[in-house]
């Protein structure tokens, strides 16, 4: 069953495209991996699709989040799907919480709105959110400020935030990127596992291919705002068929990263 | 649970305050002004209003009268204490509208896209409107009285809160967490709520305080100009002007009012400024960071 259909989605300011007329599909349970190097137009991709893009930013083509298209559709029509159908995990912990608000209220709240259970219910399953991305003593973390946690553990609240409404699909912007190398691998781990016991698809945006590698199942690689080279895995690894991949692929080999499917 | 926590930060905000000189000292004067004007409220020692004859300019220190009586033998003191109760009331009033003004204004300019755009630019226009310039044309038109003065001064001084409130709102929804909470499905009204109004809440407090300080002076020019306070209520601004004639003859007598305004005024800015200090983000961050990490 096809989940979300970009179809020719372009995003131009002031008249040049940033993303440039991009198709992707991705199917319940699927997991697609978005690559590409800074600035090719990944994370616009994504919050272009679940609407989001800058309000100076023009948008056009399609974005079918099941079967329904989402260009055009007024605020108030999306933001059941946001979060209801499509959670979002973003790249800085460090800014995509509020730094006033407590990390079980952060999460409480998207839970209340998207699921309707009342605060105080809400409450305990943010809770139990907060356990379930691995937060070690979760009632004692939903009283604290993001100022008080570390990286990995900001990383987790967000990852928490993103399941708040139980989505069936979970976009991951550069969720490692400002963590350092052993803590990508505990979160890498996590939204694997999360992703599998949850039965969510996947969008993973990364420039990093290694990263991708340990969750993806298919890639698509992201050049100047087009989809250069699409498809399994295994075969865009072995047998690249456009520099933009090929110059990954050696950044990539490059590094002392050991890919857990070698 | 968070108005307790609230309530700390608060309380933490206040003791912070405090501990800076010029803070202390701004709390000092504010307490006197508070105290002046609940004490009045129940006693002064003559009736303000009161004209003795037999008591025309008496001076300082003699025969009860403390500050000396005016040319109406009316007890300087007493004007002086009853005097508080108008520039408490006003200025904390003008405070009021002032924030619900800027406030409002700059939540409207900040959150809508084109129709924001025209309330920024109408918040410009309103700026370059001097406030006493707007108090006079109200008081022309609607005839001087308190509540003239407190609503000029109110919008005059809430234009420059929803100026600066614009800034700072604008910068928090530009934030990742306002994203994040747009991408789990919150309203634009929950976000302001929710995410923006606390974040720039430090900031609208300075403003709002130093707003205070504002509006006292901006009450006593209005009575001193005769738009404020009418005539049997007792006010600095009048007093001022009332004895400044006789600044030649009896120069201790316009002394008072001066430095009642002055030491109001000057408590109202002081306790702005030292907020300002005590809740500076890069400050309090490293305030914050230090005691109770718990990664």
């Amino acid at each position: 069953m096809t989940l979300l259909e970009i179809e020719d989605l372009t995003v131009r300011f002031g008249g040049r495209a940033v993303v440039d007329g991009v198709s992707l599909t991705i199917d319940a349970g699927d997991r697609l991996g978005l690559i590409g190097a800074s600035g090719s137009g990944k994370s616009l991709t994504a919050l272009a699709a679940v609407g989001l893009a800058p309000d100076d930013a023009e948008v056009t083509g399609r974005v079918r989040l099941d079967g329904r298209d989402l260009i055009g559709l007024r605020d108030r029509e999306l933001a059941p799907l946001r979060g209801g159908r499509v959670g979002v995990v973003f790249q800085e912990p460090q800014t995509a919480l509020d730094p006033l608000m407590r990390v079980g209220r952060q999460v409480a709240g998207p839970v209340h709105r998207l699921t309707g259970l009342d605060r105080r219910a809400a409450a305990v399953r943010a809770v139990e959110l907060l356990a379930a991305v691995g937060l070690p003593d979760p009632e004692n973390m939903a009283r604290a400020y993001p100022h008080q946690m570390s990286g990995g553990q900001r990383q987790r609240v967000g990852i928490a935030i993103a399941l708040a409404g139980d989505p069936a699909l979970l976009i991951a912007d550069e969720p490692t990127t400002a963590l350092d190398v052993t803590v990508q691998a505990e979160i890498l781990a996590l939204l694997d596992r999360l992703v599998d016991e949850r039965d969510m698809a996947l969008l993973f945006i990364s420039h990093d291919l290694a990263v991708v590698a340990r969750v993806a199942r298919r890639v698509a690689v992201l050049a100047a705002g087009q989809v250069r080279e699409e498809g399994p895995l295994e075969q865009v690894l072995h047998e690249p068929t456009d520099d933009a991949t090929k110059a990954l692929l050696t950044a990539y080999r490059a590094s002392a990263w050991s890919p857990s499917w070698s | 649970m968070s108005e307790l926590a609230s309530e700390s930060s608060v309380l933490r905000t206040f003791r912070a305050l405090l501990r800076e000189p010029a803070g202390l000292i701004g709390t000092v004067l504010i307490s006197l002004l508070v105290l002046c004007a609940l004490v009045s409220l129940v006693w002064t020692p003559y009736d303000p209003t009161l004209v003795d004859p037999a008591a025309v300019w008496a001076p300082p220190f003699s025969g009860g009268r403390l500050l000396g009586t005016d040319g109406s033998g009316r007890d300087l003191f007493s004007q002086l204490l009853a005097g508080a109760q108008i520039t408490t009331v006003a200025a904390v009033a003008a405070t009021v509208v002032s924030g619900i003004v800027g406030i409002g204004l700059a939540v409207l300019a900040a959150v809508g896209r084109r129709s924001g755009e025209i309330v920024a630019r109408l918040i410009d226009v309103l700026v370059a409107l001097p406030t006493l310039l707007l108090a006079m044309v109200l008081s022309a038109v609607y005839g001087g009285s308190v509540l003239t003065a407190v609503v000029a001064i109110g919008i005059g001084t809430g234009v420059n809160v929803a100026r600066v409130g614009r800034a700072e709102m604008t910068s928090a929804l530009g934030t990742d967490y306002v994203l994040a909470a747009r991408t789990s499905g919150a309203s634009t009204a929950w976000i302001v709520r929710r995410h923006v109004l606390p974040n720039v809440a430090p900031v609208l407090l300075v403003q709002l305080s130093l707003t205070l300080a504002l509006a006292v002076l901006a009450e006593a020019a209005l009575s001193y100009l005769g738009f404020g306070t009418a005539p049997p209520t007792p006010s600095w601004g009048r007093m001022l002007q009332d004895l400044q004639v006789y600044v030649t003859v009896h120069p201790w007598a316009v002394v008072w009012p001066g430095a009642a305004i002055t030491a109001a005024v000057l408590g109202f800015s002081l306790v702005g400024d030292a907020l300002r200090d005590v809740t500076d983000p890069r400050l309090r961050r490293q305030a914050a960071a230090a005691p109770e990490v718990l990664a």
